[in-house]
């Protein structure tokens, strides 16, 4: 698509750089701007398109695409008068490009921002600064009317799937509503029709239909929403947590289902959740969050075998394996402390006040820009490269 | 544990008990197995039967002075023959007053909780669907309204719009107001942050279905319980306004006022100012269990 | 005689106007000092009620708790409530998952774990307070004498499961019963708490009940597992013998459905169909049959025993193959 915003534009501008992202070194043109480019900027900048590492060869546009993507929301404090005393950044700089047809996954530990991201991107919450174009509209520039139609493109499905259903709406209300209000379907035969055969799509009877979410079970529930969500044939899909409410049983389920409709449906993926064994089984380019930044971007596959930014390899060590041997044997990097208030990030580093891999120098006092460490593989990490190495040793208290 | 009754092409089974029907219709279950919701509407509809049927049911025409002739100042009204409970001071009959008084209390009772519902209602539902500059108003002249005692509104209203039934209605429909206004506006400000909203505007539904077809319905519940427990409370309030003689003015029997008018005799026949007690304390007592069912049987906490 | 003895613990739920649920049934299974057993189970598998049951605190009405519990020598079922009370807290200690709940919102931490030390302890003042200061350092809480003086909503999750270990551990229980003690919380944390339970074992020799759905945080830190469906133990066996070598079809498809971190690229989540709602009554069949793929006629009708076979026991009419379950096991899913 030649209308998606060239971020090298961007590079020189105040604001957050982003990179063109050509993933693949051969798909590099001359337009494909290089790590130093953003690294110049110094500011948050963003990683390979998605797209160029999940398949290699099959370079293509990003579907959406958001830069310096910012959600501040206000502190308020005042009995009378609602003063602003400061600001949650909540999500704080992201650029972010989503393979068409692929799917990619944002990993982070709750209060990371990757919630907000994924809404702020469909305009459930709105974005205090940055952009989001998808398939060359402006997202954030849309009104009214138009947002609502832009709406059908893009669809979410929500972590926890009986709140997410109006329990008093039937099934088969709960599937004519998006029907009925963006006049896809006309006359309430047709939309019958089209129920049962959502319901279909998504493995429930046609007598699901008359019930009501209660009646389900969680797996089940989650189905309904997910047949809700590909009810407007949208582009795009922005599943929150999903599968994490569910049983462990439940939780394959529904991860083939997504996987089966994106196949079908030619679907865009943006999952978000907190379990990196389910993100990395189920996406093609992953993205770690931390404190409303992405610290690290690459291909899935990659990011397990080679994880270079300190959180992403804390984050992978904590997380258990159903291997009694390879628990023994392994060894856990633990963090100390919380994670520091999103109101008052730490300087420098968001990381830092944790990372047991910390600098004296450079760490507290130089925000590390996200760059291209090795090809289609970026860090916001000063010293990734040394750290790989092993020529910078972890405190040895943190290794357990 | 389940009630298997329907595999899916997903290998999933239905696991919901009897099935069938919404939120309301299950609710409607629970209270039917709840024996106090039996017992308050057992209660209330003796009282609207009795209200309906009073002028079948009463032996006497309730505002005729049947022995006028031994009415003077130091009677002493008894029970005697012909007149199940006696005689009030005035000479008429205790129990066809009493019947009759019943619709005057649910006539009180329905009208002023509806009144004061809509109204409530209305301003709740701005309130909750604006946000805003509009709440923050709205709430402010409702947080006034409810730092005065609710009876001294009423009295005061009472007052200004002249004594009569009328006037009784208003007061205690405004002093409702707030009351469900605060109620709704609470409600739906839990539910607009629900999931099922947010699914809502992300499929692109218009503000005003969201709000109108979404936010409300899921917020009524407890404004209902609140309208079942206020026709009790209008009931006792109406009485409260006769009995300081705010009410009728037109000897039309009223429980309130019949208290009043035992007051006098509280030392030798106490009874007369007992029966309108209880006739109160009965309606009241009907639609309180009833409310009290309703607000468990629609509580998910105490589903199971 | 082991610390910990359950014998045929059976829990059943009755309400009026509804049938009687058999939450745990015919549930056996021991512990030792320094061991840790691991209790695996989904939604409705009654791994939680088991707990509840060891530790009393189920309602005495409306749950009919069958079965012996013996501790240290001591029947646990049928205590005097005040011996009860003496017990728990001192000898046998429990941790939630969800901390904020279980901690009492308006009084400080500190004066909560000292309540423990006073109770259960009997120490008092200055010494209290510096014994609680203590453990929340055990704990690995930072500044410790700050975070005594603080609320529970002013700790973040991590801090307050943390504080609930403290108050769990400070009578230096002879037995630890943790529900789901990470489940709240992200997985560096996670792994924090683990650590430290591990650490609790190994040091002070407490006896561990790990309730959990994460086969993953069993794998690093359980003695012995018993996995639980719908009530029942459908398999018990040693750690390595459960992941490398499982037999029961739905450990296996437990194991078959996971994503592992570590898995081959693209392998394929084989889920277990239905959900864990979808049951048979153990009295006459086996529970887990209208889910199961190795599901015979025999399995609708008769209830399969709960047998011992060398390492481990079984509860299975088709049991999986050796093959079969070594691929789906721990060694033949590595990448």
């Amino acid at each position: 698509m030649s209308s998606v915003v060239d971020p090298v534009g961007r590079d020189g501008s105040a604001g957050p750089a982003g990179r063109d992202d050509a993933a693949d070194p051969a798909d590099r043109g001359p337009a494909g701007s290089t790590a130093a480019g953003s690294t110049a900027a110094g500011s948050t900048a963003v990683g390979p398109t998605a797209a160029g590492v999940a398949a290699a060869g099959e370079p293509a546009a990003p579907l959406l695409s958001a830069r310096g993507l910012e959600v501040h929301f206000p502190i308020r404090r005042g009995l009378i008068l609602d003063r602003t005393i400061g600001h949650v950044r909540a999500v704080d700089g992201v650029d972010l490009d989503l393979p068409r047809g692929g799917t990619y996954g944002l990993v982070g530990e709750s209060g990371c921002g990757k919630s907000t991201l994924g809404r702020a991107l469909l305009r459930l919450v709105e974005p205090t600064a940055g952009t989001v174009t998808m398939d060359g509209v402006d997202v954030l520039a849309l009104k009214g009317e138009a947002l609502r139609m832009q709406r059908r493109r893009m669809q979410m499905v929500f972590q926890d799937p009986l709140s997410s259903l109006d329990p008093r709406q039937s099934v088969e209300s709960i599937l004519s509503e998006p029907l009925q209000t963006h006049r896809v379907v006309s006359g309430s035969a047709a939309r019958a029709t089209r129920v049962r055969e959502l319901l279909d799509t998504v493995g429930l009877p046609a007598s699901a239909a008359g019930r009501y979410p209660h009646e389900f079970s969680g797996g089940q529930r989650q189905r309904i929403g997910i047949a809700r969500a590909v009810a407007l044939e949208p582009a795009l899909i922005i599943a929150d947590e999903p599968v994490s409410a569910l049983d462990v049983s439940i939780q394959a389920q529904i991860v083939n289902l997504l996987e089966e409709l994106q196949e079908r449906l030619g679907l865009t993926y943006l999952v978000i959740a907190h379990d990196l064994a389910v993100v990395r089984h189920i996406s093609d380019v992953i993205g770690v969050m931390y404190l409303g930044v992405v610290v690290e971007q690459t291909a899935s596959r990659r990011l397990y075998t080679e994880p270079l930014h300190p959180y992403t390899r804390a984050l992978m060590s904590a997380v258990p394996i159903p291997d009694p041997d390879l628990e023994d044997s392994r060894q856990r990097i633990l963090l100390s402390g919380d994670l520091p208030s999103p109101a008052n990030p730490p300087s420098g580093c968001r990381f830092r006040t944790r990372c047991p891999w910390v600098q004296e120098t450079r760490c507290a006092d130089e925000v590390p820009p996200l760059r291209e460490v090795r090809p289609d593989h970026v860090v916001a990490c000063h010293w990734a490269e040394q750290i790989d190495a092993g020529e910078i040793r972890p405190r040895a208290d943190a290794i357990v | 544990m389940t009630t298997a009754t329907q595999v899916d092409a997903a290998g999933g089974v239905f696991s919901g008990d009897e099935s069938g029907g919404g939120r309301w219709s299950e609710a409607f279950r629970r209270l039917r197995r709840n024996p106090v919701a039996i017992l308050g509407a057992v209660l209330v509809l003796l009282f609207v039967l009795v209200a309906i049927f009073a002028p079948w049911l009463a032996p006497h025409d309730p505002q005729e002075q049947l022995l006028l002739g031994e009415v003077r100042p130091g009677f002493v009204p008894g029970p005697r023959e012909g007149f199940p409970l006696g005689v009030d001071s005035l000479g008429r009959d205790e129990l066809s007053r009493l019947l009759y008084g019943s619709r005057q209390s649910l006539l009180v009772g329905i009208v002023s909780t509806l009144l004061g519902l809509s109204l409530g209602l209305l301003l709740g539902g701005l309130a909750g669907a604006f946000g805003g500059r509009v709440d923050n108003v709205l709430m402010r002249v409702t947080d006034l309204m409810l730092s005065i005692p609710g009876l001294l509104t009423a009295i005061t209203i009472t007052v200004i719009l002249g004594p009569s039934l009328t006037s009784v209605m208003i007061a205690i429909a405004i002093v409702n107001v707030p009351i469900f206004a605060r109620l709704l506006r609470g409600s739906m400000l839990a539910q607009r942050d629900a999931d099922y909203v947010l699914a809502a505007r992300s499929i692109g539904l218009r503000r005003r279905t969201i709000v109108l077809s979404h936010i409300v319905p899921n917020s009524l519940g407890p404004v209902i319980v609140q309208a079942t427990l206020t026709l009790a409370t209008s009931i006792i309030d109406a009485a409260a306004l006769s009995f300081l003689g705010l009410g009728n003015q037109d000897g039309t029997p009223e429980w309130g006022q019949m208290l009043a008018e035992a007051q006098d005799l509280l030392g030798t026949r106490a009874a007369l100012a007992f029966y309108p007690c209880i006739a109160i304390v009965i309606a009241a007592l009907g639609f309180t269990l009833l409310g009290e069912a309703l607000r468990e049987a629609l509580d998910p906490k105490f589903r199971r | 005689m082991s610390l910990l003895e359950v014998e045929d613990l059976s829990v059943v739920f009755s309400r009026r106007g509804r049938r009687d649920v058999r939450a745990v049934d015919g549930v056996s299974f021991s512990v030792d000092a320094g061991q840790t057993l691991g209790v695996v189970g989904e939604s409705g598998s009654g791994k939680s009620v088991t707990s509840l049951a060891i530790m009393g605190l189920l309602p005495r009405r409306g749950a009919a708790v069958g079965g012996e519990v013996t501790f240290g020598g001591r029947k646990l079922l049928g205590m005097r409530r005040d011996e009860l009370r003496d017990l728990r807290g001192k000898e046998l200690a429990m941790i939630f998952q969800d901390p904020l709940s279980a901690l009492n919102p308006v009084v400080p931490i500190g004066r909560q774990v000292t309540e423990v030390l006073t109770r259960h302890r009997g120490m008092t003042g200055t010494d209290a307070r510096r014994e609680a200061a203590r453990l929340l350092d055990l704990v690995g809480i930072p500044d410790p004498d700050r975070r005594l003086r603080e609320y529970p909503h002013q700790l973040s999750g991590g801090m307050r499961q943390r504080a609930l270990i403290a108050m769990a551990v400070a009578c230096q229980p002879k037995l630890l019963i943790a529900d789901e003690p990470t489940t709240a919380l992200d997985v560096t944390i996670q792994a924090q708490i683990l650590e430290l339970l591990k650490e609790l074992v190994r040091q002070e020799g407490t006896a561990l009940v790990l309730i959990t759905h994460d086969l993953g945080v069993v794998a690093g830190l359980c003695d012995r597992v018993n996995v639980m469906y719908s009530g029942r133990i459908v398999e018990a066996a040693d750690r390595r013998t459960l992941f490398v070598d499982p037999r029961h079809p739905y450990t296996t498809g437990l194991l078959g459905s996971i994503p592992r971190l570590d898995s081959a690229e693209g392998a394929p989540l084989l889920p277990i169909p239905g959900s864990p709602t979808d049951t048979l009554p153990w009295s006459s069949a086996c529970a887990f049959a209208p889910r199961c793929a190795r599901s015979l006629e025999v399995c609708t009708t008769v209830t399969p025993d709960l047998e011992p076979d060398g390492r481990r026991a079984l509860r299975c009419h088709n049991p999986v193959p050796a093959e079969e379950a070594a691929a789906v096991g721990a060694e033949g899913r590595r990448e």
